[in-house]
């Protein structure tokens, strides 16, 4: 491809800075294509916010993905250390130390053995990094942490003047680096490494808000480059490091003309005869006990009929108690599950922040690739953060549902009747449908459930007020032909 | 200034002769000091360090001393073992603990200090 190009003079795309896919979930689209190729990016966090981690990701999945071996040198952990805490990412190092894809040297300084006298250099290391690299040919290289050099050592002057020499001996070896540091007071860093490594910046963060913590990620600088300038969430699971890479990622979605079923007829007769809009966003608000999980999961169930895949994220009831209760409402959601169409993710909202229930979602999405997601209820969401985090998080949610063509049905629960609650009308604007439950007093014995198709976006639709009722045959709407 | 921390003072020699007191201890047991000194390359500074050690051994440990050099150009995998990462950079290997002095070793008195011959803070 770069051959190619070089070929027309004015094609400024050789020029262009050549990047090194990380490989790491989310990290290249944040960063546009990966960390600088042949040059040094830095990356900076308080403690326990994962930089070795992010470093060691993009060493192994380099060896892994896109056949780059790497070298690692440890100051803070043993290797054995790093290869027990990896292990728990899923990533088995010493089978990569075998077979020469990985190699980790442990650099150890302690201060209390060491005496200076006079004039030396840190040739020593160099000689082990380069011994290194020649070991396994690598083309990546991680420091971790590079900093704990100022510690061990008393003289700054030379430390610094031997990593400005470091830092240079890397671009010419070749190898893309990646370093970690220390957070500083003032500074990025510590030891104010960001003078030396300056192009391309990654601030990790940890915080901790109302007792619910939440990971983030945010390019600090990228010379050369264009980057997302967000902060992003990140997770921290079994399979790693993932960056969700989405803001509000716009308006540019294709709109489907492709429609699909409610999963109850009666509802597709008043969606002009059709139902949903593929891709569209539906909200069912109701008072407790209307009957919006009953709806989710006849649309997760006319789904599955399809032979599509749904996603069901159940922030309320555990999926065994969510399949009880469906099939007394005629929907057997179990044979789905058994055939791998379904999955319900269930969760407590207040198991984690906003954000780690975004990146959650995010992660299951694309795992899974289902064509339905139903979000049960979102309400509890919304006991996790404020009115303007979950409406911001849900706008991300929807422009990459939409952006995947994936129809998504959010439920909702509304106190009282009459007054409209400020979530449900807050979160509406986004959602391209929006169906009202509710009861009717009627002063007898019997509550008569009703239903309202407040709104349809790009159809003529049925805008009078239904009765409906749950048996064991599911759920009829009455007075619609 | 140089370390706070005060070191006992220590003559390797008794050390030496309380092991050789030990009914199973080589016979011939003399005290001996057990030095590497890593290089890289025959660089002026290297060829200092070497020369100050050599005359600070010749005046202090009285003959019983080995010191070896390594070349780390030629060795480098000999610097993970001792976790070198500066140099030049001496260790004393025995006796114990391991010591390491790094620098050319111009400053005699801290080389001293260093390898446990002289207390911290030197004679006064």
């Amino acid at each position: 491809m770069q051959k190619k190009k070089k070929r027309n003079a004015p094609d400024l795309s050789s020029l262009v800075l050549e990047k090194v896919p990380t490989g790491i979930r989310g990290l290249d689209q944040v960063t546009h294509g990966g960390f600088p190729k042949g040059r040094t990016a830095l990356v900076c966090g308080g403690p326990g916010t994962g930089k070795t981690l992010l470093g060691l990701e993009f060493l192994v999945r380099g060896a892994l993905l896109y056949n780059e071996p790497g070298v690692c040198v440890a100051m803070e952990e043993t290797a054995q250390e790093l290869v027990t805490n990896m292990a728990s990412l899923g990533y088995d190092l010493p089978a990569l130390i075998r077979s020469k894809k990985l190699a980790i040297d442990y650099v150890h300084i302690e201060r209390k053995q060491i005496e200076e006298t006079g004039e030396y250099d840190l040739e020593g290391l160099f000689i082990r990094l380069r011994a290194a690299i020649e070991q396994v040919k690598a083309k990546r290289v991680l420091l971790d942490t590079i900093e704990l050099l100022f510690l061990g050592l008393k003289n700054d002057g030379i430390v610094r003047a031997e990593l400005r020499r470091l830092f240079h001996w890397l671009k010419d070896a070749g190898v893309t680096a990646v370093v970690t540091a220390e957070m500083g007071d003032r500074t990025l860093t510590r030891y104010g490494l960001e003078e030396y490594v300056a192009d391309c910046v990654l601030v990790l963060d940890h915080r901790v808000n109302e007792q619910i913590s939440t990971r983030r990620l945010r390019v600090v600088k990228y010379r050369g480059s264009s980057h997302g300038t967000n902060e992003y969430p990140f997770l921290l699971d079994d399979q790693g490091i993932s960056v969700v890479p989405i803001t509000s990622a716009g308006l540019t979605h294709t709109a489907s003309t492709e429609r699909i079923s409610s999963g109850v007829p009666s509802l597709d007769a008043m969606l002009g005869k059709k139902g949903f809009f593929r891709g569209s966003s539906v909200l069912i608000t109701g008072t407790a006990g209307t009957g919006k999980s009953s709806f989710a999961a006849a649309f997760a169930g006319a789904a599955c009929a399809r032979g599509e895949r749904a996603l069901y994220f159940a922030y309320e009831e555990s999926p065994s108690q969510i399949l009880r209760n469906m099939s007394s409402v005629g929907q057997d959601l179990e044979k789905w599950i058994k055939r791998g169409l379904l999955r319900i993710h269930a969760t407590r909202p207040t198991a984690a922040g906003l954000e780690t229930h975004l990146a959650t979602v995010y992660n299951e999405i694309q795992e899974f690739k289902p064509a339905v997601v139903i979000i049960d209820p979102i309400t509890n969401l919304v006991a996790v953060g404020d009115l303007h985090s979950v409406k911001a998080m849900l706008t991300r949610l929807i422009d990459f549902l939409k952006l995947k063509h994936v129809t998504a049905m959010f439920t909702n629960l509304v106190f009282g009747s009459g007054v409209m609650e400020e979530t449900a009308v807050g979160i509406s604007s986004l959602m391209d449908t929006w169906v009202v439950l509710g009861d009717l007093d009627q002063g007898e014995a019997e509550r008569m459930r009703t239903l309202n198709l407040l709104k349809s976006r790009g159809m003529s639709h049925d805008t009078r007020m239904h009765r409906f009722t749950l048996s064991d045959k599911g759920i009829e709407i009455h007075g619609n032909k | 200034m140089a370390t706070s921390k005060r070191v006992p003072v220590r003559d390797p020699a008794n050390d030496g002769s309380e092991k050789a007191k030990k009914p199973n201890a080589r016979p011939f047991k003399r005290p001996l000091w057990e030095l590497r000194l890593y290089v890289a390359g025959m660089t002026p500074t290297s060829i200092r360090a070497f020369e100050n050690l050599k005359k600070l051994c010749e005046e202090h440990m009285h003959g019983a001393y080995k010191i070896q050099v390594v070349d780390l150009l030629e060795r480098p995998t000999l610097a993970r073992g001792d976790q070198i990462i500066a140099v030049p950079t001496l260790v004393r290997r025995l006796p114990t603990p391991v010591k390491k002095i790094i620098g050319d070793l111009s400053n005699t008195e801290r080389v001293l200090v260093g390898l446990d011959l002289r207390p911290a803070g030197g004679w006064r």
